[in-house]
């Protein structure tokens, strides 16, 4: 009664199999009816799913799918299995709802490029590993999406890899996963050893009785599981890769680099929440990291100058919130955030772009200001998306950002500390955000020469996917309205079959006052950053320079990121080179080619003396025949 | 006693008997041009026989001499498959060079009988009768080239030694039957007792018949033709003398070993051991210098029968199965790449392996498809040959049998090398002659089944272990 499953990813594949394959002989839009058909697709197909689970009663909202077994080995199997519960049918529906929107804008944003029909394949191919991700019923299916989204990324951040700096990007952000991915796969063998299976559902009945609470076993696994979160979500430590990423095409980094697959740690740590809930040291670390990240990222974001670099750093900054919410046990609000994230981050991302499209690929706000009038569409909806992101009530981040900050606080894991680095990072937020729409649509226009002219708002195949998301960026947040103003929370509710929660429930009864003074008060922070930046770059634009001057060395020390891509340089990178090349020049050229060398001569001049044996001669073979029948039967009988 | 003969279970059998007189007879009656639709109407004959053999029941007729079992089926699609492979890789080589189609492919037709028969056998009169119906047939196609001297010569070795390796089989045979006065395995597996396993005239039975079907199977030291008479016989009766003959003589020792002798595994267990570290190690050193492909492609055929005699070492029901993927594997791999060999001679003339340089530019499909089959060959994930390689290395250590799994993994890395070399080739090497080469669409559908075989197997081996998985003859 549900329709399988398998559907949901197999259009995105054909589209890719199709464009990869032919799309060399396809013209612009073909390839691009293709592609943007195949995920439209699959998205009506997960609102179909998604109603028809939604109409079950909650406890019976979930559906396994086996398609095929991939493997069996002894006892143990790796079935190709999808799993459909109301975690992965948000999952489904805000990959490929948001994935459509962006398909569809790539259409007019690529439309001058080259590799028209590489870039749709990369991003069918991307949609279709993201979707095996978030409906892998195995740890194992799961992986698969992983590393395929990760080689997405890779792909699509080095698409213009004739570009150094591209194709180093993607380097940079292939490595820095791999670190986090060793992680996942160690908490993965490690969940194999503990519990004998890799089925999600099967480990996480399971967890409660294997597991001892707080036992060292379970926070291995789960802290292992979140260095690949670390890696893949872009926290700290391992965040290095994802200003980098900007690299590649803006609508990639809407899609990948902002709204789905960087939240596929987040997606990771609440699926797993079953064995999280039993580790208190691991939810701790995951909301210090969160927590920590948030704020750090957000002070970047205030001083970079790119457009895309301060979105790249917002971006960070709001997964760490989402982390700090599953940190304090707020699964299914750290997954609320993710989804309206995904609305106004994707927004932010490609109104950026569309203001790169009109000023000829400017990227610098130093060098924009006074685009309102002229991009009028972009202005707007970007200013939606501002507006969310800040937190404003009425729009969709307000909800999810203040059930985070109402979590983060009330929670029995929680704490004020959590909410006050919570709060302060909001008010950044607001800040760099208006920054960041001051500079660039506001003020007097500072652009380089010849840039004027060209200067025009975006076709329609680009406005409209801007409209319809800033609506959503606006509505995205009532499914979740919380009980202190009225609502029931239905988002919240609707996750809960899919999530565990905390097992002390020393419930500290907090006032509905409490509540409501302090979402007060996270509007007013975030309204002091509005107004903080309005002073300092609409009303004196001299203050900024001044302020820099005055606080030289913070200033340096925000701008140039907290100098952490040099550090990693002089501790991590520098090093292993040197250690590299030792091991190259003693262990690989010495030993390793020396006895490869040694043994390829002897094999040679083995070959050559047996091959003189080969006479050509039929007398000589029977002899060879013979001879080798007595030796046997010589040495047999003799033994 | 009832006259115990079931011709159901034979149907496949008198049909594909029929089919190929069938050919030899039509060919009369038809002019050149026609000729080659002869190549189509076997390639029919024989998919009819796969599905005649899919839908025929299994059981034991004949007073126990014939027996129909998913072993034996298992194998006849091994062998059908082989001959469909070859004779669709044939068919502009017949028309092109070697005239006389109907006696061609008759011949493949009947040589894939006896293996059929052969495969059904269970006891050692069947065998030996069915073993040289299959290879009588392959005499005569290796001379099938009556006035290339290369051809003919070999021809004229692959009858001596054959003759040679036959009367030794068969001594061995008489011996078995004098010891145990039985000729089925059945039987023979009863009759085996402690009073002469053991003695010298069991083990040099045992010898006798080891080596006269390592004959067959090209195993060192009783290889030393293989590399003549690959080079000298048509491409394409290579191609199924590479593969289906090999299946054959390993179908063979499967029913005798396993079937009738397995209670005396330890006495020839040493045996194959040896046989086995021998041809991976001679197969693979050697073929690191040759200069002829099919030559190298003889040399390495040695090497992979050594893997596969590496699993049948472990006598379970492990080995039996992953024998039957790797032949099923194997064949995809080494047909696949004679096809390649024979598209490429088809068009240039020539097996020299600097021939090839600048293939990637010429045909990147057929570059590509050697790549792919070469590194099958080797064993390299995802093709089928690692997943073909990982069961019969499996089957070893589950036995404790390591040592031979390690030189197995060794050699593997030597065999690379060689392989690696053609691709070499045909991608950093070029040739003098840069014109490009059209694949006609008969071998074009042939590479492609080899690929999807190669590549579906390596990537979902499961359905094909599933389906293989009750072919061992024996309960261990």
């Amino acid at each position: 009664m549900y329709g399988p499953l398998w559907i949901v990813p197999f259009f995105p594949l054909v589209g890719f199999l199709l464009n990869g394959l032919f799309g060399k002989w396809f013209d612009r839009v073909t390839v691009s009816v293709i592609a943007c058909t195949s995920v439209g697709l699959s998205f009506l197909w997960s609102v179909v799913l998604f109603f028809r689970l939604s109409a079950l009663p909650p406890e019976s909202r979930f559906y396994v799918e086996k398609v095929f077994d991939w493997f069996v080995s002894g006892n143990f199997s790796a079935p190709m299995e999808f799993y459909l519960d109301p975690l992965s049918a948000v999952m489904i529906l805000t990959v490929s709802g948001v994935g459509f929107l962006i398909h569809v804008y790539s259409h007019g944003y690529m439309s001058h490029d080259e590799s028209y029909a590489r870039y749709f394949s990369f991003l069918n191919l991307f949609t279709f590993a993201m979707l095996v991700l978030v409906l892998g019923s195995n740890l194992l299916v799961l992986f698969i999406g992983w590393e395929g989204v990760g080689l997405c990324s890779y792909l699509l951040i080095g698409f213009w890899f004739t570009k150094k700096s591209a194709s180093d990007a993607g380097k940079k952000a292939f490595i820095v996963n791999r670190v986090g991915d060793f992680g996942f796969l160690l908490g993965t063998f490690l969940i194999f050893v503990t519990f004998g299976t890799l089925n999600i559902q099967e480990i996480s009945t399971a967890a409660p009785n294997v597991l001892m609470y707080g036992g060292a076993i379970v926070t291995t696994i789960t802290l292992l599981l979140f260095v690949g979160a670390t890696g893949k979500s872009a926290q700290i430590p391992l965040y290095i890769w994802l200003p980098d990423a900007m690299e590649g095409p803006t609508p990639v980094s809407a899609l990948i680099h902002a709204a789905t697959m960087v939240t596929a740690g987040v997606y990771m740590v609440a699926r797993m929440s079953a064995l999280y809930v039993l580790a208190p040291v691991s939810m701790t670390v995951v909301a210090v990291i969160g927590a920590a990240t948030a704020i750090f990222a957000a002070t970047i974001a205030i001083t970079q100058f790119d457009i895309k670099r301060v979105l790249a750093y917002s971006t960070i900054s709001q997964l760490g919130y989402m982390f700090l919410a599953c940190g304090v046990g707020a699964f299914s609000a750290g997954i609320f955030h993710l989804m309206t994230h995904a609305f106004f981050k994707a927004l932010l991302f490609m109104c950026a772009g569309s203001v790169m499209h009109a000023m000829s690929n400017e990227q610098d706000m130093r060098y924009m200001g006074d685009l309102r009038k002229r991009t009028p569409k972009t202005f707007y909806t970007m200013l939606i998306g501002t507006l969310a992101i800040a937190g404003i009530p009425g729009l969709s981040g307000f909800f999810s950002k203040d059930e985070i900050l109402w979590e983060s606080f009330a929670s029995p894991a929680g704490g004020v500390g959590f909410w006050v680095v919570g709060a302060v990072a909001a008010g950044i937020t607001a800040f760099y955000m208006f920054r960041l729409i001051f500079m660039t649509f506001f003020g007097q226009p500072r652009y380089k020469h010849g840039v004027e002219k060209h200067i025009h708002e975006s076709p329609n195949v680009m406005t409209y996917p801007l409209i319809a998301l800033a609506i959503l960026a606006i509505i995205g947040g009532y499914v979740g309205i919380p009980h202190v103003l009225g609502g029931h929370n239905n988002f919240g509710e609707f996750l809960k079959p899919s999530i565990a929660h905390l097992a002390s429930h020393g419930e500290a009864h907090h006032s509905t006052t409490e509540e409501l003074l302090l979402m007060g008060a996270s509007v007013a922070i975030a309204l002091l950053g509005i107004v903080a930046a309005f002073r300092m770059y609409i009303a004196n634009p001299k203050l900024p320079v001044v302020i820099a001057d005055n606080f030289k060395k913070v200033y340096n020390l925000l701008y140039n990121k907290y100098y952490v891509d040099e550090i990693y340089y002089f501790i991590i990178v520098k090093p292993f080179v040197r250690f590299s090349q030792l091991l190259y020049d003693v262990a690989d050229r010495i030993f390793i080619d020396g006895s490869i060398n040694l043994l390829a001569y002897f094999t040679g001049w083995t070959g050559e003396v047996i091959k003189w044996f080969q006479t050509g001669y039929v007398r000589n073979y029977i002899v060879t025949f013979v001879f080798g029948l007595v030796i046997i039967v010589g040495y047999m009988l003799l033994k | 006693m009832n006259v115990q003969i079931d011709l159901s279970l034979l149907y496949p059998h008198l049909f594909l008997l029929i089919w190929a007189l069938l050919i030899f007879a039509i060919d009369f009656f038809m002019t050149e041009d026609n000729r080659p639709s002869l190549g189509y109407l076997s390639i029919v004959g024989l998919i009819i026989t796969a599905i005649l053999s899919f839908a025929s029941d299994k059981g034991t007729t004949f007073w126990g001499a014939f027996r129909a079992d998913t072993f034996s089926l298992s194998f006849n699609i091994i062998f059908i498959g082989s001959a469909i492979l070859t004779i669709a890789s044939a068919i502009d080589f017949v028309k092109d060079r070697l005239k006389h189609h109907g006696e061609f492919y008759g011949l493949i037709l009947l040589s894939t009988l006896g293996m059929m028969f052969l495969a059904s056998s269970s006891d050692l009169l069947s065998l030996y009768v069915s073993l040289e119906l299959a290879t009588i047939a392959l005499f005569v196609l290796v001379a099938f080239m009556k006035r290339d001297l290369k051809s003919t010569e070999s021809g004229l070795k692959y009858l001596i030694l054959g003759a040679a390796s036959s009367a030794i089989l068969v001594y061995g045979i008489s011996l078995l039957y004098g010891l145990t006065g039985t000729l089925t395995f059945a039987g023979i597996a009863e009759q085996l007792n402690t009073s002469f396993m053991g003695g010298p005239l069991f083990i040099l039975s045992i010898i006798l018949i080891i080596a006269g079907l390592s004959f067959k199977l090209a195993a060192v030291p009783f290889h030393m033709w293989c590399p003549d008479v690959y080079e000298g016989a048509p491409t394409p009766v290579t191609a199924y003398l590479s593969v289906a003959s090999k299946a054959a003589g390993l179908a063979a020792m499967i029913r005798i070993f396993f079937e009738g002798l397995h209670s005396s595994a330890a006495e020839w267990i040493p045996l194959i051991l040896t046989i086995s570290a021998l041809a991976m190690v001679l197969g693979n050193v050697v073929a690191v210098r040759q200069h002829n492909i099919k030559r190298l492609l003889a040399y390495s055929s040695i090497a992979q029968i050594g893997y596969i005699l590496v699993a049948f070492i472990a006598v379970s029901e492990l080995a039996t199965t992953s024998m039957i993927l790797y032949m099923i594997v194997y064949m995809f791999a080494n047909i696949g790449a004679f096809i390649v060999v024979i598209t490429f001679y088809n068009r240039s003339g020539s097996d020299e392996i600097i021939a090839y340089a600048g293939l990637s530019k010429r045909s990147p499909f057929l570059a590509i498809s050697m790549v792919i089959f070469l590194l099958s060959l080797v064993g390299i994930p995802p093709m089928a040959g690692f997943v073909g390689k990982f069961y019969l290395f499996a089957a070893a250590i589950q036995k404790g049998y390591y040592w031979i799994v390690v030189l197995g993994v060794l050699t593997s890395v030597i065999s690379l090398y060689y392989y690696m070399m053609v691709a070499y080739q045909m991608y950093f090497k070029s040739g003098d002659d840069n014109s490009r080469i059209k694949v006609n669409p008969t071998l074009a559908v042939a590479i492609l089944i080899a690929l999807a075989g190669t590549l579906f197997i390596g990537v979902y081996p499961e359905p094909v272990l599933s389906a293989i998985s009750g072919a061992s003859v024996t309960l261990f």
